[in-house]
Order: structure tokens, then sequence, then C-alpha cells
């Protein structure tokens, strides 16, 4: 059973495999992504995090998510030497780390109901587990960022998160000249980890880090990266080929 | 009557060139990223030497650096800055002055590029295979792509640019 839905400003696919899945189940995986939305959005005037922003909520008074993100979020900046950093010209934006997050929930919440053979995907970012139709691991495209049509590699993955940070959606215009040496004009790095809620906080800092990302990742256990500049060369850590598919 | 005018006027005079020179303190130069909690004892007290006066960076309340002209005039040149312990790395500022003001801050050292992070080093480790980039014509199940929002890639470029900025 497959369902699409336009949330979060996204397109989000559910697709379960196991035949005993019930309507409901797929209601309530969106039904948590709503409630994701309603507390996290920055474009929704009644969210809980804008209500933070606006000054209206203090520590002692946010949700038990809410202090569950934040204490995420400021790990995951320690752990990538402040490149993850939800604070920006005075307000705080943690959608970096809640889409992972968020689609990871929703994953267990299908584990939790005994389903095994899924895949969840929220703008991209996507977590599998199990098989597919035909039994075999989950194909994954890594679309090209000059072509959205095309694919520039197919992967082969089974339980694993796969998120790809990039610019091309929004524009090459926020580029700043000066700092373009220092990011060596990175346009999408693709990164594979354990679970998708680890590969996006991961794909969201390492993109920050320009070229030298792919080197971070290199020195993470348990994630492996490619990451396209905009000449259309393509950088992968030592074991990224194991997740290729070959068809 | 005349010494009432001529005490108002020098107080006044004295008024006026006080505002003036008020007005010619130097803005915020240099600014951290705030964080959300205290992570870190280290203190951060770069200071820049401008010739014959040194130039004191404070650590203000909300951590923002601000240099302030405690002395009205420094030696025209570039002035190198301490090496300072900031949260990601080193840095190092270098000021240039002219005509006792500040007109220009360099990095020497900033996080971004610094030797001494063991994490992202490239020199550590061998050189990562590359490739030019192939259409793939095989259907997919499944499709990842940079479609996300734009706050979090404006998030993410922004925060490439506040750490070469800020660093």
């Amino acid at each position: 059973m497959k369902q699409l839905r336009h949330l979060m400003g996204m397109l989000i696919t559910v697709e379960v495999v196991d035949t005993k899945v019930c309507v409901s189940d797929i209601n309530d995986v969106f039904s948590y992504f709503i409630s994701i939305d309603n507390r996290f959005s920055t474009y929704k005037q009644t969210s809980e995090i804008s209500q933070i922003n606006k000054g209206f909520l203090t520590e002692a008074f946010y949700s038990r998510e809410m202090t569950q993100v934040f204490t995420l979020c400021e790990k995951t900046k320690q752990e990538t030497l402040g490149y993850f950093d939800i604070f920006h010209e005075g307000k705080y934006d943690p959608s970096g780390l809640v889409k992972g997050y968020a689609i990871n929930n929703a994953a267990e919440l299908l584990r939790k109901r005994s389903y095994k053979n899924f895949y969840i995907e929220a703008g991209g970012d996507i977590q599998t587990s199990g098989v597919n139709y035909k039994g075999n691991p989950w194909t994954v495209g890594i679309r090209s960022p000059f072509n959205l049509n095309e694919n520039v590699k197919i992967l082969s993955v089974t339980d694993k998160g796969v998120a790809t940070s990039g610019t091309y959606m929004r524009g090459p215009h926020i580029y700043s000249p000066k700092y373009e040496g220092k990011l060596r004009d990175i346009v999408s790095v693709t990164v594979i980890g354990p679970n998708i809620y680890d590969a996006d906080r991961f794909a969201t800092a390492v993109f920050a880090m320009g070229y030298k990302g792919i080197f971070f990742l290199e020195n993470q256990a348990g994630f492996e990266g490619y990451m396209i500049d905009k000449k259309g060369t393509a950088t992968y850590t030592s074991n990224f080929p194991a997740y290729i598919a070959h068809i | 009557m005349k010494k009432y005018i001529l005490s108002f006027f020098l107080i006044f005079s004295f008024l006026g060139y006080s505002l003036y020179e008020r007005k010619n303190v130097s803005k915020q130069y240099i600014t951290r990223p705030k964080r959300t909690q205290q992570t870190s004892a280290r203190s951060v007290m770069p200071t820049a030497t401008a010739g014959s006066g040194k130039t004191p960076l404070q650590n203000t309340d909300n951590n923002q650096l601000t240099i302030t002209q405690t002395s009205p005039m420094y030696k025209d040149g570039s002035y190198t800055g301490d090496v300072a312990d900031a949260f990601y790395g080193n840095i190092q500022v270098q000021a240039m002055f002219q005509n006792g003001k500040i007109i220009d801050i360099q990095f020497l050292q900033y996080p971004n590029d610094s030797q001494t992070s063991t994490e992202i080093n490239t020199r550590a480790i061998p050189s990562l295979k590359q490739e030019a980039i192939q259409a793939q014509s095989a259907q997919v199940d499944i499709v990842s792509g940079a479609t996300q929002s734009s706050q979090a890639f404006i998030q993410s470029l922004q925060s490439a640019l506040k750490k070469a900025k800020n660093s």
C-alpha cells in the first residue's frame, strides 16, 4: 500500500509492502508528520518553534519533544564541530534535524506494528526497511543536480537512511563569491547512514563544510557519502561502492 | 553677564565636542555565533595591539566582541592579534589602521582551515576516489534529491558563511 501527501512543505511518501497493512496505519504515520509540522514549522505562526522565536516561550516551558530536539541539535553541533547550528540571525530553526528525526520515528511506528518491508520518503530523505515487492533491497536513485529527471547513481539499500543535501533546488543566487573557493562549489551531497535521523543531520552539516565534508564522512564509521561539485565531479567515501546497485 | 555667556559657550562647546567624538567610536567588527547553552568554560580574550595603544576586544553579555577606540589615535599599519581559542578552533585576526580608524580586518586563522583540526583533516587520509557523474537509465523504487525546504538549505549555507565570517 502506498500513499503520498503534501505536508511540511514537501511530498511525503509511505509505502508498505507487508500485506497486513491497513489504511489506518498509513494514516497514523501522516498524523504523526502533521503533529511534527504543527510543532516545528517555522512557517506556521502558531507552532511551538514560532512561539519560541517570538520570545513567548522560555526553555522551562518547552514541550518534552522540543526539549529533546534541542538537546539532539546541541549534540549534533558538537559532533560536527559546530557546522550544524540551528541558531541563525536570532532565530532557531531545527528543520535540518527534525526531518530525519520525524521520518525515523514514523518508521519506528511501523516497526512497532510489526511491519518489516517499507520505506518512508520525505523531501528526498529516505528510511528503508526490508525489501521491495520483488523481494530485493530497495533501489534508490541519486537525483542529478543538473537534470532533475535523471539519476546519476543507483543504490541498493536495506535498513538504511539516505539523505541528500543540496543547493540546486533553490538556485545559486545566495552564493557569496568570497566563499566559493572554500565551499568548492558543492551542489549536492548524499549520505548513507544506519538510519535517516543520523544521515539527515550529518547531511546538513556535511554540506555546510564544503569539500572537506566528504573527509568528515570518511572518518565516521557507518556512514558513506557521495558529493557532487558544480562541474559534475563526484567524490565518494571508500566504502560507498558497496551500496551501488548492479542491475 | 559676559562671564555667563563665556561659561555657557565653553560648556556647550565641550558637550558638542564630546558628542562628536562619541559618534566616531567604531562599531562592532567581529561577532561570534550565539550558543544555545553554555558549553565551554574557555575564555576568549583576543587582543589586537595597535602601535602604542592596546585595543581590547571586549566580551559583552551576548557574546559579541566589540572593538572600541580607547585612545584617539592608532598608528597606521597592520597589526596581528593573538591566537584565540574559540569553540571550533583558533581565531587570529589582523587589523589594519589608517588615520586612527580600523579600515580592515583579516583572518589569519579561523576554524575552517585550522591545521590543528583532526576531524576534518584532508592530509591524514589518502585521497578519496572521484568520477564524472553519469546518467543512469535503470528504473528505481525511490529517488533521493535535495528537495528539502529552503530553510534547511539556507541554514546549511548560512552556517558555512557564518563560520567563515565569524571565525
